[in-house]
C-alpha cells in the first residue's frame, strides 16, 4: 500500500512537473527548435534582456497588478467593514450574491460582458478606443475584490465587538477606534486578500484578454499573441525565470512559517 | 454602540456597491442588450435563432468537460487522501508542490504540451527509440481533454484536499474500531464525509473546462471548436459582439443551471476554497 501510494504522487508530479520540465529544458536549448535538443546555450537569456517589447510588457503587468490590487484591498475591506454592520437583511444577501457573481460566473463570461459595457459607453461618448489601461485596471480590480471581501470578512466575524466599544468607551472616536482596535486584528485577512489579489492579477489572461487594447499589453496577452505563430525560447527563458523567482518565495515564505511556529512552540 | 457611528460605518459599503452596480451588474444587462438586438440596436430574435446552429459546439464542450471533471476526480481523490495522511510539514510541501504550477502562465504550459504531444515530439521520439511506431496525438480530442485535466486537476486536489485535512477522525477509528478494513473506512467514512470538498472540485473543475477556448485551440489544432472558441471569434475576429453576447447568455445560464444542480447535492450547499 505505501509503495503503491509513492508511485501515484511520483505519476501525478510527473503529470503535473512535465511540461515545466521540458519548457526549462529549452530555454537552455541552443537552436529555435523547440522540439529538438541542440545544445547548452544561455542565448535566449541573453535576447529576453534585450527584446524591449517583452520587458515593456512585462512591466505593465507588474503595475496593473500592483495598482489594482491595492485598489481592490482599500475597496474590498471597506466594504467587508460595511457588510459585516449589514447583519441579516435583504440588502447583505444581494450584496453577497453579487460579489460570487465573478467568481462563479466563467471567466470568458466576465470578460465579454465588461467588454460589452466598455465598448458601449465608448460608442455613446464616441471614443475611437476605450480599451486600454483604464479598461484593464477596472476589470481587475472588478475581479479582484470577491477574493478581498471573501478572506476579509471572516477575519471580521472573529474580531470582538466589544473590543471597538470598548476603545470608544475609553474615548477614541470611531474613526481610530477601528484603526487602532480592529484594523490590526483584521491586517492578516487584509493581507492575504491583497496577495491572492495581485497574483489573480499578475496570471489573468481570459479577462485581459477581453478588455485590454492594442495600446496596452500584459505579459500574458504578449504570450499569447506569440502562441499564434510560433513561441521563441526566449519566452520559455522568461518563464523560467519567472518559475524560479516564484519558487525561490514560497520555500523562504515556508522556511518562515516554520520558524515562527518553532518559536510559539517553544513559548507553550 | 449608537446609531450614528452604526450608520457612518455601513456607509463605508457604499463604494464598493456602486462599483458592483456599475462594472458587476451593468455589464450583465449589457450581455443581455446585445443578444436581443441588431448591430443598430434595434430588436431582434436574429442571435437566439442562430443559437441552433451551434448546439452541436455546446455539447461537445459540455462532453469534454464531464469528461475531464471525471478523469480530474479520479486522479485527485487518491492523491488527496495521500497528501492527508502525511504529517504537517510534508503535507504543506506537497500542498506547494501542487500549486506551483498554478503560477506559472497556463499558456505556455500549454504550449509547452504541444511539444510533448506533437508526431516528432518527445514522446513520438522516445517511442520510435524503443520501437514501437508513431502515435498520432497532437489535433485529436484526447489531447484537449488532457490539456484540461492537466490545467484544472489542482483545483481538483486542493478543496478535497481540505476538507479531508480537517476530518474528524475519531469517526474514521469508530469505523475502524467496528471492523472496518481500509478499504471500508475509505469508502463507508471518508467518501461521504468528504462530499463537500468533492462538490466544490467539481464545479471549479468543469466551469473553466466548458468555457475554455485556448487549450482546445492549441491542442485540438482548430478541428475541436469548443463554445469558447465560438465566443472568442465573434469578439475578436468576425466582431458579431451581438451573436457572442447571446452565445455567452447561453453559457451563462448553463453554467448555473448545473452549480444549482451541484449545490443539490451538498448539504451546506457552501462551497469549500
Amino acid at each position: 500500500m505505501k509503495g503503491l501510494s509513492r508511485v501515484y504522487t511520483a505519476l501525478v508530479f510527473i503529470f503535473l512537473y512535465a511540461p515545466i520540465a521540458v519548457l526549462l529544458l529549452y530555454s537552455f536549448n541552443s537552436s529555435t527548435s523547440t522540439i529538438v535538443f541542440h545544445g547548452f546555450s544561455l542565448h535566449w537569456y541573453k535576447t529576453l534582456f534585450a527584446d524591449r517589447a517583452t520587458l515593456r510588457a512585462l512591466y505593465n503587468t507588474l503595475l496593473l497588478a500592483v495598482c489594482s490590487s491595492v485598489i481592490a484591498t482599500v475597496l474590498g475591506t471597506a466594504a467587508s467593514v460595511g457588510i459585516e454592520k449589514f447583519r441579516k437583511s435583504a440588502l447583505r444577501t444581494s450584496i453577497m450574491a453579487t460579489t460570487n457573481i465573478p467568481m462563479m460566473n466563467p471567466e470568458i463570461v466576465t470578460g465579454v460582458s465588461m467588454m460589452l459595457l466598455f465598448v458601449f459607453i465608448g460608442r455613446a461618448l464616441s471614443i475611437d478606443s476605450v480599451l486600454g489601461f483604464g479598461t484593464l485596471l477596472i476589470a481587475h480590480v472588478t475581479f479582484n475584490l470577491p477574493y478581498v471581501i471573501l478572506t476579509v470578512l471572516p477575519k471580521l466575524r472573529q474580531t470582538d465587538k466589544n473590543l471597538a466599544e470598548a476603545a470608544m468607551d475609553l474615548g477614541c472616536r470611531p474613526v481610530s477606534a477601528f484603526f487602532k482596535v480592529v484594523f490590526p486584528a483584521i491586517t492578516p485577512g487584509i493581507i492575504t486578500g491583497m496577495i491572492m489579489a495581485f497574483t489573480l492579477s499578475l496570471d489573468d489572461f481570459i479577462i485581459s484578454y477581453f478588455t485590454s487594447g492594442p495600446g496596452f499589453q500584459t505579459l500574458p496577452i504578449a504570450i499569447f499573441s506569440m502562441t499564434k505563430k510560433r513561441v521563441k525560447p526566449d519566452m520559455y527563458a522568461l518563464s523560467a525565470l519567472i518559475f524560479v523567482s516564484i519558487l525561490i518565495l514560497l520555500i523562504l515564505y515556508n522556511i518562515a512559517q516554520q520558524k515562527s511556529e518553532e518559536k510559539s512552540n517553544k513559548k507553550i | 454602540m449608537n446609531k450614528r457611528t452604526s450608520a457612518g460605518s455601513k456607509l463605508v459599503a457604499s463604494p464598493y456597491i456602486v462599483w458592483a452596480a456599475l462594472f458587476i451588474i451593468a455589464p450583465l444587462f449589457f450581455v443581455v442588450y446585445y443578444s436581443f438586438t441588431d448591430k443598430g440596436g434595434a430588436f431582434t430574435l436574429e442571435n437566439v435563432q442562430m443559437l441552433s446552429k451551434y448546439l452541436p459546439t455546446f455539447l461537445r464542450s459540455i462532453w469534454f468537460g464531464i469528461v475531464a471533471t471525471i478523469i480530474c476526480l479520479v486522479i485527485a481523490f487518491p492523491m488527496a487522501y495521500i497528501i492527508s495522511q502525511k504529517t504537517d510539514k510534508v503535507q504543506r510541501t506537497m500542498v506547494m508542490l501542487v500549486m506551483l504550477p498554478m503560477w506559472m502562465s497556463f499558456l505556455i504550459r500549454t504550449y509547452s504540451w504541444m511539444a510533448i504531444l506533437q508526431d516528432t515530439g518527445i514522446i513520438n521520439s522516445f517511442f520510435s527509440k524503443i520501437g514501437i511506431g508513431q502515435v498520432h496525438m497532437i489535433n485529436t480530442g484526447g489531447a484537449v481533454i488532457l490539456g484540461m485535466v492537466y490545467n484544472f486537476l489542482p483545483y481538483m486536489i486542493l478543496p478535497i484536499y481540505s476538507v479531508m485535512a480537517k476530518l474528524d477522525y475519531s469517526m474514521v477509528e469508530a469505523c475502524q474500531d467496528l471492523g472496518g478494513n481500509r478499504l471500508t473506512v475509505i469508502r463507508r467514512c471518508i467518501m461521504p464525509m468528504s462530499i463537500p470538498g468533492v462538490v466544490s472540485g467539481i464545479t471549479m473543475v468543469f466551469v473553466p473546462s466548458v468555457s475554455t477556448f485556448y487549450i482546445s485551440q492549441k491542442l485540438g489544432g482548430g478541428s475541436f471548436d469548443l463554445i469558447g472558441d465560438v465566443i472568442e471569434r465573434q469578439f475578436q475576429q468576425s466582431y458579431n459582439y451581438n451573436l457572442g453576447a447571446s452565445l455567452s447568455l447561453v453559457l451563462m445560464i448553463l453554467i448555473l443551471i448545473s452549480m444549482a444542480v451541484m449545490n443539490k447535492f451538498s448539504d451546506e450547499g457552501e462551497m469549500v476554497i
